[in-house]
Parts: structure tokens; C-alpha cells; sequence
């Protein structure tokens, strides 16, 4: 009996071991260390590379960014030069020279094809002889700050109806942006952010309660907790991150509250059979929102339209002006890029679908022919939504009808205005992943030139007539109701 | 009480699975360490031969659509040797200095791999995109060009991939989306709404 009992308790060893075995066969490779490093001249990401189980990273590429580097490998030395600094390094040793000095590393220097590679932690005795000035290090982060950068921020919940939670950044960040249910995390990679006096902030607001502050992997991450789904914006020129209510739950929450004035913008919800089903207002009046999409910015330029306009400049100015346009016809509108800023094209979906507008107009402008070109979504074939899922895709198909009744409206008054138009489908995101009407207008320069397209007189003319179609395209939106 | 074959055969595959893991790990070590090498593969001599009569469909940005234009070039017999020298004959007219769309004067198509059932992918140099000019008409030409060129010529093609040096790309030059598969119905419809929009 006994012996069955080892038997057994020695096989449930083995499979335990097989099981282990077969996991680390299927696992998926884990994520990619980096490092970040934070200067005046650059901010950069490297990554980082496991050696004998110590994070190692290439010096010559951390270098490169910040001054010319030369390097030569001489058998088992490699001589390194940054600007007028010279150093030389032996493959396994743990002795260097640096400028006429020995220097001690914390471990081996590795040659590997030509390639120095030191241990991250030596960079804080490395950095300063070479830059000649002071680096300090967030070994646990992997975050690496040459000389004074820095990037500080204030947030704070205004007591607006519904509460904003806006942060202000001392410079333009550009973060990774991604929303869940009660959530927006933001991802900072490029910003020296440096942390707040406590990693948990908290706010006087049921809405908007707390965020939080972690940095891991080269990478700060904020996270900003609510009790409703939550929508990030940016303004001052990438330097202020608002984040509110989404639109739906925004009307929703103003209606909770005493104070009858709603100034955040209302909207139109869409179900997946395409009729419209609108949200009430604080007032219990139907409300029909847009999204107007300001293409490109940032890093990301779009199209050099002459010597001196960027496509990204464009966008945004006759973005603005359809705004004002549309909320001078009544119709609530917000701007998904109010800035300079950086987003994908999924953060724009995703940004565009949390709103739930009834409208989603995406602007670009180029400098090829005249007038206006309209764009609907070019739907791939397949593509399979499940219950409350959608194909990402595909998830404009059950809005294509509703695209081409914008689309049609907006014609009628292009037309009506002598504005040549031209309608085309097109392979461009992200119109394919939009779960509302969606329509992408080309703005091209009239007759008179390319520099036409900055003239407030062309600027207000197309907005006007984009502003008073989507405004003719309400009635038959809403009708199947 | 196990049985006896049970254990041994147990302890074979647990030997087996070490032995895996122990050589997965010894094989991904090894691809970190690797270094890309320069293409050092053969390659094709120019095409010559008896000419064939095809139909490129070739942009042109002052009339926004594409222009059917016969051309009689050298074709090999081998159907993925076709579609090659189909697009680079395309990629001719356009590197041109009277080009109708002119491309950056290094585009190059590298290769066109026609796999089954129906899917070609037209792998590009990174000079092909990264030099083309960034605008919705003007990216959709040049797709829609290669994409109706192949399907014209190569009969029982029906999806297409661009590829951009290898690797796939968000967009061409900012605006036409590469990430996924053009269908060729789709795209024969997008032409056909071109000329007609004019």
C-alpha cells in the first residue's frame, strides 16, 4: 500500500514536471525589456538585452542620439569614441579606460559582433564621464535622466457639470492612450514625466475619484479612475489632457445633477441594426453629436502641401472652423484632436466610438486637383461580428447606409455652393473601424491656388457647407425611429 | 498500483520534454545573437524573350483614375514570374520622368509571391513607400493600379497584400491603409468609381 502511495505521489511529481516543461515549450516570449533615456538633445527608448541574467544594452546606442560615436574592435577590445571623449573596453573584464582612467563596472563588458554591450546598472558610471555631467538613474524603471529634463504635472478635478479632470504637463506629451470601462490609461514612453509627490491621487468627485502614477519598463503609466467610461482629449498644444465623462454618460450624469445648464455635448447612440436610438438631455430632448476629426498631427505631418502648410496644420484649423460652424447650427461637436498631438489611427476609433456620435467626419487636405473630395469606408470581405462584438474591420457595415445618407447630403450642398466634389471609396482607416455614419472629406485647394486652403474666406465657405449638410442629413439619420 | 509501462512511458516523455525545452532555449538564445546579414541570394537576370501583349493600368494624377494602356513586354512562363515583371514593367512608366504619378526614383517592386487559393503579395523596397507622396487620391491610385494590373493579367487572383520591405506597414505614405488584404472585386469596384466620378 505503501509503495503504491510513492508510486503514485512520484507520477504526480513527473506529470507535474511534464506540465511545467510543456508551458515553458507554448509560452509566449515574455515582454521586451527597455530603457528609456531622457535628455535635452533627445528622448529615446533602447531595448535592453539578457545576459548570464543581467540586463545589458548596447552603449554605442545609447550614445549615438546625443553626439558622434565611433567604435572599432581590435580582437578582444573595443576602442569607443564619443565626440572627443575616448574609452577602451575589454570583452569579459570588468576594467575599462575611460579618458586615461580606469573605471570599474559593476560586470563584465561583453563584445558581441562588434557590439559593446555593458550592464545597464554601469551606465551611471560611464554617462557622467562621458557627457561630463550628472545622469540619474531609475534602475527598477529603466528610466535614465541626463542632466536637469524633467516634465512635471498638475491634475486636478474641476467642479464642472459633469466634473473634467485636467491635467497640466510643464511640456507637449504624447501618450499611449487607452480606455476601458471606468479607465483611461495613459502610457508615456518619450516624456520625462517625473512622479508626483504621491503615487495615488485622489479627487473630491464620485465621478472621477482617483488616479494613480506607476513607472515599469521604461515607461510611466497614469491611470485615471472614474465610475463611469471615461474620454481623454488634448489641448494647449499637447500640453493639457482633459478627461471626462464619455459624452453619453456625460448628458446622463449632468441629468443626475441639480444644476439644469449641460455644456458637454449630448449625443445619438447607434445600435448595431443602424437606427438611431438618441439619448435624452438634461432638457428630455432628443440630441444628435458629431465627431470631427482633425487627420495627422504631431509627429505624424500627413502631407506637405507646399514648402510652408502641413497637412496636420490644415486639418486642424478647418476642423476648429467646422466646429463652430456645427454648434452654430446646434448641432453639439467635438474635436478628437484639438492640438498638436500624436494619435493612432485605433486611439481615434476607439476615442470616436466611446463618444457614440451619431456623425463621424474625418478631415485631410491635399494639394492633387480642386475642391472636395468625399470618402466612404472601403469594407473588406468576411469578417465576423458575435453578439455585442464587432469585427474591428468591419464594424462600420452595419453604418454603411448611414454614411451614404451623409454622404449624399453633403454633396447636395457642396453643389449648392459651386464646390467641385467627388465621392470615392477608399482603403483608409479608420472609417472601417467607426460604429456611427462615417464619412472622410479631402479638402483641396480652390482655383485660385494652394494657398487658398489657409484663407479664412475658402475655410468658412467649405465648413459652412459641410456644417448645413450634416445638419440636412439629421431628419433621414433619425427617421427609422 | 500503476502500471509499469505507464511510469516508463512517462518518464520517456518527460525526458522528451526536457531535452525540447533545453534545446528551444539553447535555439532562442542563438536568435537573439544573430546578426542580419546582407542579401547575398541570387539573382534574376533581366527577362528577354518572345513579348506578350498585357494591360497596365496605369495612374494618372491630373484625371484622378486609371488609364487601361497595352504594352507588349518580355514575360517569363512561370505565373509568379509573370506578376513580377508585370508590376516592374507598371513601376517603369512611373519611375519615368514624364510619369503621369511619378513614384520616388528608387521604387522598386523586390517580389510577388502568388500563394493559394487566390492571394498575391506584392512585396515593395522601403523607397517605395517611404519616397511616395502622402494624400488619400494619390496613395489610392498607386494601390489600385498594382492591385487591378495584377488581377488583369493573372487570372485567379483575388486578394491582394502589399508589402513593404518584408514587414507590413500601417499605411502607404499616411493615408492608404496596408494592414490588411485588398479584395480584387472591391478594388475593380473602387476603379470603376473612379472613372465614373469624372
Amino acid at each position: 500500500m505503501a509503495v503504491s502511495r510513492i508510486r503514485a505521489g512520484f507520477l504526480v511529481m513527473l506529470i507535474t514536471a511534464l506540465v511545467l516543461c510543456a508551458s515553458l515549450l507554448l509560452s509566449a516570449p515574455s515582454e521586451q525589456k527597455r530603457v528609456s533615456i531622457y535628455s535635452t538633445a533627445a528622448n529615446y527608448s533602447l531595448s535592453v538585452l539578457d545576459r548570464d541574467h543581467r540586463d545589458y544594452v548596447s552603449l554605442l546606442e545609447v550614445l549615438e542620439p546625443l553626439g558622434t560615436v565611433t567604435a572599432k574592435t581590435d580582437g578582444s577590445r573595443w576602442r569607443f569614441r564619443y565626440n572627443k571623449v575616448d574609452a577602451e573596453f575589454s570583452a569579459g573584464k570588468t576594467r575599462a579606460r575611460v579618458q586615461g582612467h580606469d573605471v570599474d563596472l559593476p560586470a563584465n563588458f561583453l563584445l558581441e559582433n562588434g557590439r559593446g554591450l555593458v550592464a545597464l546598472d554601469s551606465l551611471t558610471i560611464l554617462l557622467p564621464r562621458f557627457l561630463g555631467g550628472p545622469v540619474t538613474f531609475n534602475v527598477s524603471a529603466r528610466r535614465l535622466f541626463i542632466g536637469n529634463v524633467s516634465v512635471h504635472f498638475t491634475a486636478q478635478v474641476n467642479k464642472a457639470n459633469p466634473p473634467t479632470l485636467v491635467m497640466d504637463f510643464s511640456s507637449p506629451v504624447n501618450p499611449m492612450i487607452a480606455t476601458e470601462p471606468g479607465k483611461v490609461r495613459m502610457v508615456f514612453t518619450h516624456e520625462p514625466i517625473v512622479p508626483p509627490s504621491s503615487q495615488t491621487l485622489t479627487f473630491d468627485s464620485k465621478t472621477i475619484p482617483s488616479a494613480s502614477y506607476q513607472e515599469d519598463n521604461g515607461a510611466v503609466e497614469i491611470t485615471v479612475n472614474g465610475s463611469v467610461p471615461l474620454f481623454a482629449s488634448f489641448s494647449n498644444d499637447g500640453r493639457t489632457i482633459t478627461v471626462t465623462a464619455a459624452p453619453q454618460t456625460a448628458a446622463q450624469v449632468a441629468a443626475r445633477t441639480p444644476q439644469p445648464q449641460l455644456n458637454l455635448p449630448a449625443i445619438t447612440s447607434p445600435t448595431q441594426s443602424a437606427t438611431y436610438l438618441p439619448s435624452v438631455s438634461s432638457g428630455g430632448a432628443p440630441t444628435y453629436f458629431t465627431v470631427v476629426d482633425a487627420s495627422h498631427g504631431g509627429e505624424e505631418r500627413g502631407a506637405a502641401l507646399s514648402d510652408q502648410i502641413s497637412e496636420k496644420d490644415v486639418t486642424l484649423a478647418f476642423a476648429r472652423k467646422l466646429r463652430q460652424e456645427l454648434e452654430s447650427h446646434g448641432v453639439s461637436t467635438l474635436v478628437l484632436r484639438d492640438g498638436d498631438a500624436t494619435l493612432s489611427l485605433d486611439q481615434r476609433a476607439n476615442l470616436a466610438n466611446a463618444a457614440h456620435p451619431a456623425i463621424y467626419i474625418c478631415i485631410h487636405a491635399a494639394s492633387q486637383e480642386t475642391g472636395v473630395r468625399l470618402y466612404g469606408p472601403m469594407l473588406p470581405a468576411g469578417g465576423e461580428s458575435r453578439g455585442p462584438f464587432l469585427d474591428w474591420d468591419t464594424a462600420q457595415s452595419a453604418f454603411a447606409a448611414a454614411s451614404q445618407t451623409v454622404e449624399a447630403s453633403l454633396i447636395a450642398e457642396l453643389q449648392k455652393r459651386q464646390i467641385s466634389v467627388r465621392t470615392l471609396i477608399a482603403p483608409l482607416r479608420p472609417l472601417n473601424n467607426i460604429t456611427a455614419a462615417a464619412v472622410a472629406v479631402e479638402i483641396a485647394p480652390p482655383e485660385a491656388g494652394i494657398s487658398e486652403l489657409n484663407s479664412p474666406g475658402y475655410q468658412q465657405l467649405v465648413t459652412e457647407a459641410i456644417a448645413t449638410g450634416i445638419v440636412a442629413a439629421r431628419e433621414r439619420l433619425e427617421a427609422p425611429r | 498500483m500503476i502500471p509499469r509501462h505507464l511510469v516508463i512511458g512517462t518518464i520517456v516523455m518527460l525526458g522528451i520534454a526536457l531535452g525540447m525545452s533545453v534545446y528551444l532555449w539553447r535555439m532562442r538564445g542563438r536568435v537573439s545573437r544573430v546578426e542580419p546579414a546582407a542579401y547575398s541570394g541570387p539573382i534574376a537576370p533581366p527577362v528577354s524573350g518572345p513579348t506578350e501583349q498585357v494591360t497596365l493600368y496605369v495612374a494618372d494624377d491630373e484625371l484622378g483614375m486609371l488609364r487601361a494602356q497595352a504594352a507588349r513586354i518580355p514575360l517569363p512562363a512561370g505565373r509568379q514570374e509573370r506578376a513580377q515583371e508585370l508590376l516592374r514593367a507598371l513601376l517603369g512608366l512611373y519611375l519615368d520622368k514624364l510619369s503621369p504619378h511619378p513614384l520616388g526614383a528608387s521604387a522598386e517592386v523586390r517580389d510577388v509571391y502568388l500563394v493559394d487559393p487566390g492571394l498575391a503579395v506584392i512585396d515593395t523596397n522601403a523607397a517605395f513607400a517611404d519616397d511616395h507622396r502622402s494624400g488619400i487620391l494619390v496613395e489610392e491610385l498607386t494601390v489600385t493600379s498594382l492591385v487591378q494590373t495584377l488581377s488583369a493579367n493573372i487570372p485567379g487572383i483575388t486578394r491582394v497584400k502589399i508589402l513593404v520591405d518584408g514587414k507590413q506597414r500601417e499605411t502607404l505614405a499616411g493615408h492608404a491603409d496596408l494592414s490588411g488584404f485588398f479584395d480584387v472585386s472591391a478594388v475593380s469596384q473602387m476603379v470603376a468609381q473612379m472613372q465614373s466620378a469624372q
